[in-house]
């Protein structure tokens, strides 16, 4: 704890800034492309299971059961060692951008499987009266209305995507974390842990907070527009009553 | 070929196996710790966040959200860290026991303690979700029959926010099962852990003299499968009660029409 105010701790982490903006940034990609990945799979999969179809919606669920009932440690390392035990080696940052992409497209398929299932039946068979295609529907008149539901748990699975990069460290991967473990117990650079420990949470606190504030606020508002309508609606019906 | 039954015949060496169930109680051990330990704490965070709003209070409800915020932004292997080199260990902890060495009881100790920190703000959000839910009248009618603020909350409140988050506190421990293999970063004690630790020194067991790619096949696997069974169970459990009280509404709205309906 005394390292936090001793000067000669903060130098080292001040002289080695350039090392924590690194991890920062390769933190940041490897979040970036897992997003990226993590939404192509949630909408593929999730358009999948409500697709109506036995087989593609089966298919996601085997996906969405098998990813989320296993840690994201296991399948990291589990693509990680079979890959280089078999010879096929990848990079340890497009092991990490796939398994964390993955990882989490299954949470987004069920937050967009969600989005789209509280959407009323009769909206899919309106679209199909006036001649909607599949894609048409979807494009035009379900997710342009599910989005707002969509939204604010996909931002929070965002936030916790950023905070998983940090299991990289398992396979030796270069991210913030692993590059903080390692200048703490550094040769030249160890026993600075309270400033390098805090430097590297507020970096993951000045990215993950306004995202999850934003994923809040835009809950808090959601609830109470609902709320609204529903008053408005029994005002109505009270109104109508009282007309007759 | 040869290697595959070389990797399986790993897992009937009896050490072996007996090896990665200890680690699976292990797992299994620290997450329900984690949680229980995490819903008295987050309970206390969630209410403190929620009603101290008088102003010589109001010092603790900014403390909790700080640290609900500070916990929920960052990551946990983080605060693994932070606690394995800066969290004090009582003595009681800092000897052999359960068959682990000194230095992995401190280890678990260290980590379990940054598990649980974590867990509870997590939990508290949670809970503070279920106090949401309780209509404001509740109050009002607990405070017109005399209660006081304490009684309110433990006879009144807490219990039906309990009763509303059964399932999502279910699906927590999901998240901290998992979450738990985190610990596989530090400690050589958890599922995890041990698998990795197998798989590192598999050219030793499997008498083909080196790490075969079978051999991430069949131990991962089988922290899998481990990993699987005891998940899918419990969502399987969060699913049915989900189910339950959804049918249990729907009931209920179905009722209270037929009762308006006979009315009119």
């Amino acid at each position: 704890m005394e390292t936090l105010i001793s000067l000669d701790a903060w130098t080292k982490v001040w002289t080695f800034k350039s090392t924590f903006l690194l991890g920062f940034l390769t933190t940041l990609e490897t979040a970036l492309f897992a997003v990226m990945l993590s939404l192509c799979l949630g909408l593929l999969f999730g358009l999948m299971s409500t697709s109506g179809r036995k087989l593609p919606a089966a298919i996601a669920r085997v996906y969405v059961e098998f990813i989320q009932n296993t840690p994201l440690l296991l399948q990291i390392c589990f693509l990680y060692y079979a890959m280089s035990f078999s010879g096929h080696s990848i990079s340890i940052l497009a092991s990490g951008i796939i398994s964390i992409g993955v990882y989490h497209g299954a949470y987004m398929s069920e937050v967009i499987r969600a989005g789209i299932q509280s959407i009323p039946r009769g909206q899919f068979e309106a679209a199909k009266s006036q001649g909607f295609n599949y894609v048409g529907t979807m494009y035009y008149i379900i997710l342009p209305q599910s989005i707002k539901i969509i939204l604010p748990p996909m931002v929070n699975q965002v936030v916790n995507l950023i905070k998983n990069t940090s299991c990289l460290y398992i396979i030796g991967g270069s991210d913030l974390i692993s590059i903080t473990y390692s200048f703490v117990t550094g040769a030249n650079t160890g026993g600075a842990h309270g400033p390098a420990y805090l430097v590297s949470g507020i970096l993951f606190f000045i990215i993950c907070f306004p995202l999850s504030m934003l994923a809040s606020t835009w809950e808090n508002n959601l609830k109470k527009r609902e709320r609204l309508t529903v008053d408005k609606a029994k005002a109505q019906t009270v109104e109508a009553q009282e007309d007759l | 070929m040869e290697e595959w039954s070389a990797s399986f015949d790993m897992l009937k060496n009896g050490a072996i196996l007996i090896y990665i169930l200890k680690g699976t109680l292990f797992t299994i051990i620290i997450s329900t710790i984690a949680v229980l330990i995490g819903i008295v704490f987050g309970s206390v965070l969630a209410l403190v966040r929620n009603y101290c709003h008088s102003p010589q209070y109001r010092i603790f409800r900014y403390a909790a959200i700080a640290y609900i915020e500070i916990f929920r932004n960052t990551p946990l292997l983080l605060w693994i860290f932070i606690c394995v080199v800066f969290c004090p260990v009582p003595e009681i902890f800092a000897h052999r026991m359960f068959g682990l060495t000194t230095v992995e009881t401190t280890l678990l100790f260290k980590a379990s303690i940054a598990l649980i920190l974590f867990t509870s703000s997590v939990i508290a959000e949670i809970v503070r979700g279920g106090l949401n839910s309780v209509p404001a009248g509740q109050f009002e009618a607990a405070a017109s029959q005399g209660f006081n603020v304490v009684q309110t909350m433990v006879y009144i409140v807490l219990p039906q926010a309990y009763r509303n988050v059964v399932p999502t506190l279910l699906s927590q421990v999901i998240t901290t099962i998992k979450d738990s293999s985190y610990l596989a970063n530090v400690a050589t004690i958890e599922l995890m852990s041990r698998v990795r630790q197998i798989l590192s020194t598999a050219n030793l067991y499997n008498g083909t003299g080196n790490i075969n790619v079978s051999d991430v096949f069949v131990l991962y696997g089988c922290a899998a499968a481990i990993y699987f069974i005891i998940n899918f169970a419990l969502s399987l459990v969060v699913r049915h009660m989900q189910a339950r009280r959804k049918a249990a509404a729907s009931a209920y709205r179905t009722a209270a029409k037929a009762v308006g309906d006979a009315k009119a």
